[in-house]
């Protein structure tokens, strides 16, 4: 029988796992090693693998970015953690330069099978620059994929997935759920599929689509429909880069209403691109305009005021409300 | 008060600028075999780097990067090189890169917009060339940590110019090299140029060398025009990272002969005094009267040589121009390992667009 966990442990699982596994895989990044990480998903790592491959760097992001480009590069599979979603912007020149092009621009005779791993999101009272949500930026970038689990079984799973595909990967751990729902997680080795939506919950009358800590709202908010009747097909996306649009637009064939939930600003986000795809490809079946319930077009507040600029449960039960009545 | 570091720059130098002996030459210059094919390794560099630039300006080849000047360092590295080491180069290294055993015809087909040039299986592990500014200096300490993690007796090149060691990455990388004591070996060309950003503005230090003390790494000046002081510089370097030691920062001082790209004008921004003067200097000239003193080398094996390199050029820059556009479909196959299936309909509308009669057919 497998114990309940929760997600962080889940990721920390799937470390252990696949170290286990294969002796190629390495873990870098700030306090990672003795520490065990500073949200706990390394720990156990350095007393059973060592200095040689659970490596405590010295403090600057763009260092383990470039390190692992180089490591990746001669056939080991580095899985760097950047301690939050605030700090990765130095680590960028050298995901989008060089990760995500490396096999592209040698046509084939080096590859970067490289792992970022960065927790990011609101919700946990975090200071300053802790708690931003910029997936959009790397979803932007051709062969870098952006992968985002929402349960401790898809965070182990994917995870594994994410560590043996053969290109970057980042994985987006939206720490606000790190801690929230444990489920069992058997340690089985088994990967999830990356590049496929995820059909949380199959319904008829509208789609929800969404992905990271709002999936725990956008279930909420299907909960309490289906007690009003209202049946809502869930729909986590998991993989934002490449997007697996031909589910959701089967949804939408399916329902002819859709609303798009996610934390990050709403402007040039991937929710656009979603809702911009549906438009090309679902017009027809759409029987009301896609609706977007989002953080603002602001900067992150600090914790004192940020449950006001956090998506609610309420919001996206007002917005299906206005998505079906709308005639 | 205590002093509790103390540290010294030398600079090391054995041919004066008129390639005059000026202390004693190490016992592997007593033979003509390595001088020699130092000499003919630049001299044909030197010719391609012409040619390159020929067809640039006939409209045959793309923006290109010369590597007037830097002949000697590049020739030097990549003869000490060990075959399985990792070259880690930046955009000013297709001569090193070409003793490395990338094929003449592939350093064309890079410069003339074609990413075949990095494929060539004979580069090995060896990285393609960084144009983003020093980041090349993080990956050559992320192969040597590979290196490190498995025992393997590697050690990783880099090379950057003088601008580059202004950045983060260049300092981060000495720093991660020193606190993990990497195999790695830091050259930086120090030509003098940045575009046109001359070196006493880029840092204040009076060497770049120097740098290498804050990360405690070993640090030394070269002559970046004088083989011999390179050899010495690089083969030391080389062994001392090879024998788990630690990595080295060579300061390789020489000369931009040329603009920064064929793109540049460097005459507006610099005075012709100066490079008038560092033609004195210049490295394939230094080497060639030394060897004709030894009675190494003479005017008809120059003649022989020039003539030989030209055709091999040639043949080569024939191949380039003959070979056959890549396939259409390589703008996209490449990106991942396995095509995702949201790629597949932009795949198709490229192949269909650039067939004759589609919407992006030349």
């Amino acid at each position: 029988m497998s114990n309940a966990i929760t997600m962080v442990e889940a990721v920390n699982l799937a470390l252990h796992s696949e170290m286990r596994r294969d002796q190629s895989v390495m873990v870098l990044g700030e306090d990672v090693g003795v520490n065990g990480g500073v949200f706990r998903a390394t720990v156990g790592l350095r007393d059973e693998f060592g200095m040689k491959r659970v490596m405590d760097t010295p403090l600057a992001e763009t260092m383990i970015a470039g390190l692992s480009v180089g490591m990746a590069t001669q056939g080991l599979k580095p899985v760097a953690e950047i301690q939050f979603m605030g700090f990765i912007f130095p680590t960028m020149e050298h995901l989008i330069g060089h990760a995500a092009r490396m096999r592209h621009r040698t046509r084939g005779r080096l590859s970067c099978p490289l792992v970022v791993r960065v927790p990011y999101g609101g919700g946990i009272h975090a200071p300053e620059h802790h708690s931003e949500s910029t997936e959009a930026l790397f979803a932007h970038i051709p062969g870098l994929r952006v992968v985002i689990p929402s349960s401790p079984a898809r965070a182990y799973g994917l995870l594994l997935a994410a560590i043996r595909n053969p290109d970057p990967v980042l994985f987006m751990e939206p720490k606000r759920v790190y801690r929230l729902n444990a489920q069992p997680v058997e340690d089985s080795g088994e990967t999830l599929p990356l590049d496929t939506c995820y059909t949380l919950r199959e319904g008829s009358d509208i789609t929800l689509v969404s992905w990271g800590a709002m999936i725990k709202e956008t279930l909420e908010a299907a909960d309490r429909l289906a007690q009003q009747g209202v049946s809502c097909e869930v729909i986590d996306v998991v993989t934002l880069n490449p997007i697996d649009h031909n589910t959701i637009l089967a949804s939408v064939d399916k329902t002819g209403r859709c609303v798009i939930v996610h934390e990050a600003p709403k402007s040039g986000a991937v929710g656009a691109e979603i809702a911009a795809t549906i438009a090309e490809k679902g017009l027809l079946s759409l029987q009301a305009p896609v609706a977007r319930v989002t953080g603002y077009d602001t900067v992150m507040p600090y914790y004192r005021m940020e449950h006001h600029y956090m998506p609610s449960t309420a919001d996206i039960l007002e917005a299906v409300n206005t998505t079906l009545e709308f005639s | 008060m205590d002093t509790v570091f103390h540290g010294e720059i030398h600079l090391r130098r054995y041919l004066s600028d008129q390639g005059k002996p000026e202390q004693v030459l190490p016992d592997w210059t007593h033979s003509p075999e390595r001088l020699v094919r130092y000499y003919r390794n630049m001299v044909l560099v030197r010719q391609l780097d012409y040619k390159i630039i020929a067809l640039q300006r006939t409209g045959q080849i793309g923006t290109y990067a010369s590597l007037l000047g830097s002949e000697a360092i590049d020739t030097v590295v990549g003869d000490l090189m060990a075959a399985d080491d990792v070259l880690v180069p930046y955009y000013r290294n297709h001569a090193l890169q070409m003793l490395r055993g990338l094929p003449i015809e592939d350093v064309l087909c890079y410069w003339g917009g074609d990413e075949r040039g990095s494929a060539a299986a004979a580069l090995g592990d060896d990285f393609p060339n960084a144009v983003p500014i020093a980041t090349q200096s993080l990956h050559a300490a992320g192969v040597a940590s590979a290196f490190k993690v498995r025992g393997e007796k590697r050690v990783a090149v880099t090379l950057c110019g003088d601008g580059a060691t202004s950045k983060g990455d260049f300092l981060e990388a000495l720093n991660v090299a020193g606190a993990w004591q990497l195999p790695v070996v830091f050259v930086v060309n120090n030509n003098q140029w940045a575009i046109s950003v001359p070196r006493s503005i880029q840092c204040g230090a009076q060497t770049l060398a120097q740098k290498a003390f804050g990360a405690g790494i070993r640090g030394e000046q070269v002559d970046g025009n004088d083989v011999i002081a390179l050899h010495e510089a690089v083969s030391e370097a080389l062994k001392h990272a090879r024998e788990g030691k630690g990595a080295t920062l060579i300061e390789a001082v020489s000369y931009r002969l040329s603009d920064h790209t064929t793109a540049d004008d460097a005459t507006r921004y610099r005075a012709s005094e100066e490079l008038k003067a560092a033609w004195e200097r210049e490295p394939v000239k230094r080497l060639q009267t030394f060897l004709h003193e030894q009675g190494w080398w003479d005017e008809r094996q120059e003649q022989a040589w020039i003539e030989e390199v030209g055709q091999m050029i040639q043949t080569s820059v024939d191949a380039y121009l003959a070979r056959p556009q890549q396939p259409i479909e390589h703008l996209i196959d490449y990106l991942y390992a396995e095509l995702p299936n949201a790629l597949e309909e932009q795949r198709e509308r490229l192949i269909r667009n650039a067939q004759p009669g589609g919407s992006r057919h030349e």
